[in-house]
């Protein structure tokens, strides 16, 4: 008589063991994605909006990464224990429906899913990872100071309303201030990306699309157009700049100096600009 | 021979004949265009170039494929040639004289109409000292973004008699004469651009000349 369990009872076998052996490799993970991969999450913690991205993303990995620990853990179970020996050609047992084990997956991912879709509804509608932007915006926090973003083929340029409707070539902001930018174009679809603000807003013609940031620390800030825009698209970037109170007051003066005389000549400051000539007079 | 080495034979020749395709391709797509590169002086101990560029309403037949286009040109001994990227050297100082045929078009951004980036702030409009023209006067931008630098290139008046028709054109043609000098800076490659949107017959005028090296658009190479 053959020392070898039945079918049902070897089966039962494995699935204990690659459950243990999932539920393991997950507690070893999700510290790891928490307190380690977590805080390194894109795209930094530059402003609130950005934290609360940082935050977003770790949630999605935490939520993952048991799916994620059970598909290494079989693949690896597979390779290792179900490995033919060398020579051998032998036919696997036919592949049949197992009902609870069918009902339990579909049943986990379903929970994962509607988590993550109510998860993903509130933080569109708090104020900080996506709520309060667009053309028109859900929530308005108070005080903003409104930063008007230009693109054109192909620089962005930046107007300041609050200071007599200068447009300035760079980009500066005060720190611990909420800005509201308010995007825009004179042409074609461009995105405006302020990478570690953690602001996207496509900047449409016709279209002010506005987004909220207020800065945690100073220092500087990747912008870049991140909508395939023509030729020089990939040239379309800047660098911006997080400063003190004191310091953007002192340089926003400077500007208003420096360009007194072609500010007369800027049209009155509008959401969206649709300017002459569209096609070429000469 | 049997069937899998002959499979195999083709198989090979394909794949190199794949891989030369694309080998191709990208040296081709990294080499571009033929660099200018204008002679260099030494003032001061910096080093100093001089170019010398025209913008035009139609670059000709003589010059282009796409005789109607708007083009920029640059002269190399004496002769214009219709080249954009050029090798300059880094921390130069570079002194620009263009001669402008065009006409207006003027600037969808009149914030555009203000120079920036260059020495002392102020360029030259036939002989006169300016820092900024009427937004609606400007027929060409010189600007490379990057380094900061635009320069608005004011047009030709409309009535203005013997406007030229196609390139080159001649200093008996009416033109402006615009001169300014702007700094290289480091080493790297920067790309200039016009912001008028000149391009005739093309959506908002952006198309054509203005999306193609070799016309409004072009390479500064600083080594």
């Amino acid at each position: 008589m053959s020392s070898e369990p039945a079918p049902a009872a070897r089966d039962r076998r494995h699935t204990v063991r690659i459950a243990l052996l999932t539920a393991i490799a997950t507690l070893i993970a999700l510290p790891l994605v928490i307190w380690v991969l977590g805080p390194n999450m894109p795209p930094g913690k530059g402003t609130d909006v950005a934290n609360s991205q940082v935050f977003d993303n770790t949630v999605l990995l935490v939520v993952m990464t048991p799916f994620t620990m059970f598909i290494l853990v079989y693949l690896a179970y597979t390779l290792t224990v179900f490995r033919a020996d060398e020579g051998e050609r032998l036919e696997g047992a036919p592949i049949r429906g197992h009902v609870r084990l069918q009902i339990a997956w579909l049943a986990a991912t379903t929970i994962a899913v509607l988590f993550l879709a109510i998860f993903g509804t509130a933080e569109l509608y708090a104020n900080g990872s996506g709520g309060g932007q667009g053309p028109s915006p859900i929530t308005k926090p108070g005080g903003a100071l409104p930063v008007q973003v230009i693109a054109q083929q192909w620089e962005f340029t930046y107007r300041y309303p609050t200071y007599g409707g200068v447009e300035t070539a760079q980009l500066e902001i005060p720190v611990d201030r909420q800005i509201a930018f308010h995007v825009t174009s004179l042409d074609a679809i461009h995105s405006f990306w302020a990478y570690q603000l953690g602001v996207k807003a496509d900047a449409n013609p016709s279209v002010d699309n506005v987004a909220y940031a207020k800065a945690r620390k100073t220092g500087t800030f990747d912008i870049r157009c991140a909508e395939l825009c023509g030729l020089w698209h990939g040239y379309m970037f800047d660098t911006g700049r997080v400063v003190t109170g004191g310091q953007f007051a002192s340089w926003i003066a400077q500007q208003q100096t420096r360009f007194r005389e072609v500010t007369k000549e800027l049209p009155p400051y509008s959401t969206t600009y649709n300017p002459d000539p569209t096609d070429r007079a000469g | 021979m049997s069937d899998t080495g002959r499979r195999g034979i083709v198989l090979a020749v394909l794949v190199l004949v794949s891989a030369a395709l694309i080998a191709f391709y990208v040296v081709r797509l990294m080499s571009g265009p033929t660099p200018f590169q204008p002679a260099v002086a030494n003032a001061a101990g910096r080093p100093t170039v001089s170019l010398t560029l025209q913008t035009v309403a139609a670059v000709g037949p003589s010059l282009s494929p796409n005789p109607s286009w708007v083009s920029y040109l640059i002269r190399e001994q004496g002769v214009w040639h219709r080249t954009t990227v050029w090798t300059l050297p880094a921390h130069a100082l570079v002194h620009v004289t263009v001669y402008q045929y065009d006409g207006n078009s003027g600037l969808r951004n009149p914030f555009l109409s203000q120079a920036r980036g260059i020495v002392g702030g102020t360029f030259t409009v036939d002989g006169k000292a300016m820092s900024r023209i009427a937004p609606d006067d400007a027929s060409h931008t010189f600007a490379i973004p990057q380094l900061g630098v635009i320069v608005p290139l004011q047009g030709v008046a409309d009535d203005a008699k013997n406007q030229c028709d196609y390139a080159p054109c001649s200093l008996s043609n009416a033109h402006r004469t615009i001169t300014f000098t702007f700094r290289t800076g480091k080493k790297g490659k920067y790309r200039w651009q016009c912001f008028v949107p000149c391009a005739a017959g093309f959506v908002y005028g952006f198309g054509g000349p203005m999306q193609t090296i070799g016309y409004m658009d072009g390479f500064i190479n600083v080594v």
